[in-house]
């Protein structure tokens, strides 16, 4: 029942939300998002200690004439990490909010509440339906947030997002419902897929890996389905750009693992170096682009790309000593924490200087001390410098990388070392022209963090500073099979 | 067989209402009493005919899919009644004989779904037509109604001669009408012992059937149809007439003519084809909601042919119940918005979300539906229908290409809610919406969304 609670707390959370009215909403949804971190941080305790497992798994039937259950479970360790992160994000984006509200606020909190029950549930669904029903949902919300919430062009920039994923995840269905077809009772539940997948030849796994791979590139997204992305993330307003980027991206990747490699193993090592080749020039790519942007939301979209990029490759690396994988894992929860923190402060940037635009920044240091560590420090953290989280999957990916199976390896992994020397340019460039300089007009104004915003930045640092020196946290957590 | 008595002697008491009843107001009630009674008399023959089917002068076999279809496509109908019952009215003024041939109308509709003999069906398709083309051209001052009215009845009449033809073809192959006669089925049992004969007439059957739920390229009459037609009688025309059509269509061609599926299965793909794309492209390019929303049925006619393009799989069999009901609502759920508002462009919509949250929530509902979103029925609907082709195993390039149109069908219905929630404007109303309208409303949309978490509500 603990994890049925997972979707349903923030789901009813947010249709109430939508009831409360203007007054009531942001208390409801702190609240909310607070319980759901609680559910969330218990199911892990109970994951951790291997006991209550009958609470981390839910079925009941649902359509039975079709073979679809209702079936959730939080079994494995990339589930728990993504459900963590996703508890972890909501309250600490409502809290840094604080200062500055959006406009009917029921409906903004409504709206992000459902987006985190949608999210919830594709992370844990084991039936193949299910989880394309959460994948789904999950868009829905995000869709009237960004067209309702952001920048001027706003409105067809999401609904290119939109058609983008819709397409994708369309193709999807049709895909498993082939899946479906070939299951020998008929059945979604992932155990079927499973073995029905298993039996396939290469030759129709070949195909049907596309189609499965296409919805999930978009979301990531990998290099030639990016195209939507840095727009979106432009144009949304910043809580939303988080939840977009620290965890719908995720989706793509979750899915990769959890709905395509165990399922099409043999088209999946057949398309294996193509996949590579994709991501690895997207890490090129996005790291070039965001060396030149001059909008500090598109520069950090672009360097997005970069790290999924890198992370996707990594998962499909097949390397022998399972580094790469385990190093995406682990790679996927701190990035998420990472770019949280950097949106945060982009958001603060944005609401006390009133622009987006690199150039019209500067000199932050001197009047704020402890925006200028936070930015700092979470940067170097996206660098992944050592002693910062983001160093132990970096290092990680890029072993199994090397160790990976594809004749190629060595071309990828000196390529993809590059992106990582790239997004040290990229990022230090940035904090000079934000945090150092001389400051200007705009800038000579800045106030520095707010002390709600300085709880939730220290709370990301800490979580930063604590995996850096103590990766075990996860690695224990990932080692397990 | 009480349903089909009921409609047609409440039709006549509908017509004796306009002398006796002199406010507008008891005329409603008197047909909304009589859909009412309608869904319990169809509820009671479900049950007699729940153990099994019946047949009836050897012209009408009911059994429980026929009574299961009967139920739900009264409850949509009750649904059409109880949200446009004032519109209805407000047409013209000749108001109890509108009410009076909505209820033939119903016992057309009852007839098709329960025939078991080709001259039913023919009786059944013309009892459903007839009054339609009266409604079309009710608005009588109207140029634009009288234009419908016409060009509905000279392609009506074309499309029922040829039925007549394909029957006659069929006859003259089989010497039976009964579809259920030895002669009648030993006729296609295989596709190599088939008269060339009955192969014309199937095809006939099937060009006119095409006509009827308007897939293209018979689809040409629809949108002028449609849209010139009082907005008040389009929902009903595009919905529960044409899905009583798909009904017919389906029980003819996938129990008589399901073994020789190799002689029509090829052109009931290319229709498919032909009809999702002009169906679903035009749309996009349409400026008024009202004609968008005519090539929208065109286009979801598309989808619903793929059950029967999925010959002799259940769950296309069932799907089609579903698809009917979710099409059925959603389509009268923003027909009924779109009746409320001073201009049918998008234009005219913009702004509505901040001035009736309530309607543009419904309307969201339904849109969101049309488009396939799950969490509403109308994902389900097209994932049975879908899935019944995929399930052939054969065909999965038409159900790429489905499912891509699907995506661009989004453009267009979600073009809608852009203009409801994302634009400013203040989308003038023609009629402020009563509390009434706005609970059936949203009794609509909930029904709508039910169906999208359990759609074994109307599949078991």
């Amino acid at each position: 029942m603990l994890i049925l609670l997972l979707i349903l707390v923030p789901f009813i959370g947010g249709l109430a939300s939508f009831l409360f009215g203007e007054k009531m909403a942001y208390a409801w949804s702190v609240f909310t998002s607070l319980l759901t971190l609680a559910i969330a941080g218990t199911a892990y305790y109970f994951y951790s200690q291997a006991t209550h497992t009958t609470d981390l798994s839910f079925d009941c039937p649902w359509i039975e004439s079709i073979g679809a259950t209702f079936s959730l479970s939080m079994s494995d360790s990339l589930s728990v990490l993504m459900i963590g992160l996703t508890g972890l994000l909501f309250p600490c984006v409502f809290i840094s909010m604080q200062n500055k509200q959006p406009e009917r606020k029921h409906v903004f909190y409504g709206l992000m509440l459902l987006a985190q029950a949608g999210l919830m549930g594709v992370f844990l669904a084991k039936d193949a339906l299910l989880f394309y029903l959460f994948w789904e949902v999950a868009l829905i919300p995000v869709y009237f947030l960004s067209s309702m919430y952001g920048g001027p062009n706003r409105i067809p920039v999401t609904f290119k997002f939109f058609v983008y994923t819709f397409v994708g995840s369309l193709v999807m269905l049709v895909a498993l419902l082939i899946i479906y077809n070939h299951t020998p009772v008929h059945s979604f539940s992932w155990d079927a897929f499973v073995s029905a997948g298993k039996s396939l030849p290469e030759a129709d796994q070949s195909w049907l890996f596309w189609m499965l791979f296409i919805a999930f590139a978009i979301k990531m997204p990998v290099f030639p389905f990016h195209t939507w992305q840095p727009d979106a993330y432009e144009q949304s307003a910043t809580p939303v750009t988080v939840v977009l980027s620290a965890i719908m991206v995720k989706m793509g990747l979750f899915a990769v693992v959890r709905w395509l490699l165990p399922i099409i193993p043999l088209g999946s090592i057949h398309w294996m170096n193509v996949v590579l080749l994709l991501c690895i020039i997207g890490v090129v790519y996005a790291s070039c682009m965001a060396m030149v942007q001059t909008n500090i939301k598109r520069l950090i979209a672009y360097s997005s790309i970069a790290h999924i990029g890198l992370m996707c490759a990594a998962i499909f690396s097949y390397s022998n000593n399972l580094l790469g994988v385990q190093g995406a894992y682990i790679q996927m929860f701190n990035h998420g924490i990472n770019i949280m923190g950097l949106w945060i402060l982009v958001s603060i940037v944005e609401n006390r200087l009133g622009t987006q635009d690199l150039r019209e920044m500067g000199g932050i240091a001197k009047i704020a001390p402890r925006f200028t560590i936070a930015l700092v420090l979470i940067s170097l953290a996206n660098i992944a410098l050592p002693l910062t989280n983001g160093f132990v999957g970096e290092f990680m990916m890029l072993n199994g990388l090397f160790n990976s199976i594809s004749t190629y390896r060595m071309v990828f992994t000196i390529v993809a070392g590059l992106g990582v020397i790239l997004s040290a340019v990229y990022t230090l460039g940035m904090i000079q022209k934000v945090a150092y300089g001389e400051l200007n007009e705009k800038t000579a104004s800045m106030k520095d963090l707010t002390m709600n915003e300085w709880i939730i930045l220290l709370v990301i640092m800490g979580i930063i500073l604590f995996l850096g020196f103590y990766p075990n946290a996860l690695m224990l957590l990932v080692d397990t099979p | 067989m009480n349903a089909i008595v009921l409609s047609g002697i409440w039709g006549v008491v509908m017509m004796f209402a306009g002398l006796f009843l002199k406010s507008s107001k008891q005329i409603q009630w008197t047909a909304i009493l009589g859909i009412i009674a309608l869904l319990v008399v169809s509820i009671l023959d479900y049950q007699a005919h729940s153990v099994q089917a019946q047949t009836y002068f050897g012209m009408m076999t009911i059994d429980v899919y026929t009574s299961w279809f009967s139920i739900l496509i009264t409850a949509c109908c009750a649904m059409y009644l109880f949200i446009f019952h004032k519109d209805i009215a407000a047409v013209g003024k000749n108001e109890a004989e509108y009410f009076a041939l909505i209820f033939f109308v119903m016992c057309g509709v009852y007839l098709l779904a329960s025939y078991s003999n080709l001259l039913i069906l023919f009786l059944g398709i013309e009892i459903l037509s007839i009054p339609q083309y009266i409604l079309a051209g009710s608005d009588k001052e109207n140029i634009k109604s009288n234009e419908a009215s016409l060009k509905y009845f000279l392609m009506g009449a074309f499309s029922t001669g040829l039925l007549l033809m394909g029957m006659t073809l069929i006859y003259g192959a089989t010497g039976s009408f009964d579809i259920t006669s030895e002669k009648f089925v030993g006729q296609f049992a295989q596709l190599s012992s088939m008269s060339s004969l009955s192969f014309v007439g199937i095809l006939l059957l099937l060009i006119s059937f095409g006509f009827k739920v308007s897939a293209a390229p018979l689809h040409l009459w629809t949108p002028d149809v449609y849209d010139g037609s009082p907005t008040a009688f389009t929902p009903f025309m595009a919905t529960i007439v044409k899905v009583s059509v798909f009904v017919a269509f389906i029980r003819l061609f996938h129990f008589s003519f399901g073994n020789v599926s190799g002689a029509w299965q090829i052109a009931i793909a290319s229709m498919i084809v032909l009809t999702l794309i002009i169906g679903n492209v035009t749309a996009v390019y349409q400026q008024s909601l009202k004609r968008m929303m005519a090539y929208s049925s065109i286009a979801q006619a598309g989808f619903m042919l793929f059950s029967i393009f999925a010959v002799n799989s259940t769950l296309a069999y069932k799907g089609i119940l579903l698809y009917s009901v979710v099409y059925s609502l959603a389509s009268i759920g923003v027909f009924a918005v779109i009746i409320k508002m001073k201009d049918y462009t998008y234009d005219g919509f913009n702004g509505l979300a901040k001035k009736q949250p309530i309607l543009a929530f419904t309307a969201t509902v339904c849109l969101l539906s049309l488009v396939g979103i799950p969490l509403t029925g109308g994902f389900f609907a097209k994932y049975f229908v879908l899935s019944a082709v995929v399930e052939q195993g054969k065909y999965i390039w038409i159900v790429v290409f489905a499912v891509l149109m699907a995506a661009i069908s989004a453009y267009y219905y979600f073009r809608v809610i852009r203009s409801m929630y994302f634009k400013t404007g203040d989308a003038e109303m023609h009629t402020e919406p009563t509390t009434w309208d706005k609970t059936f409303l949203i009794i609509n949309a909930m029904i709508i969304l039910l169906l999208g978490v359990l759609p074994s509500l109307v599949f078991g």
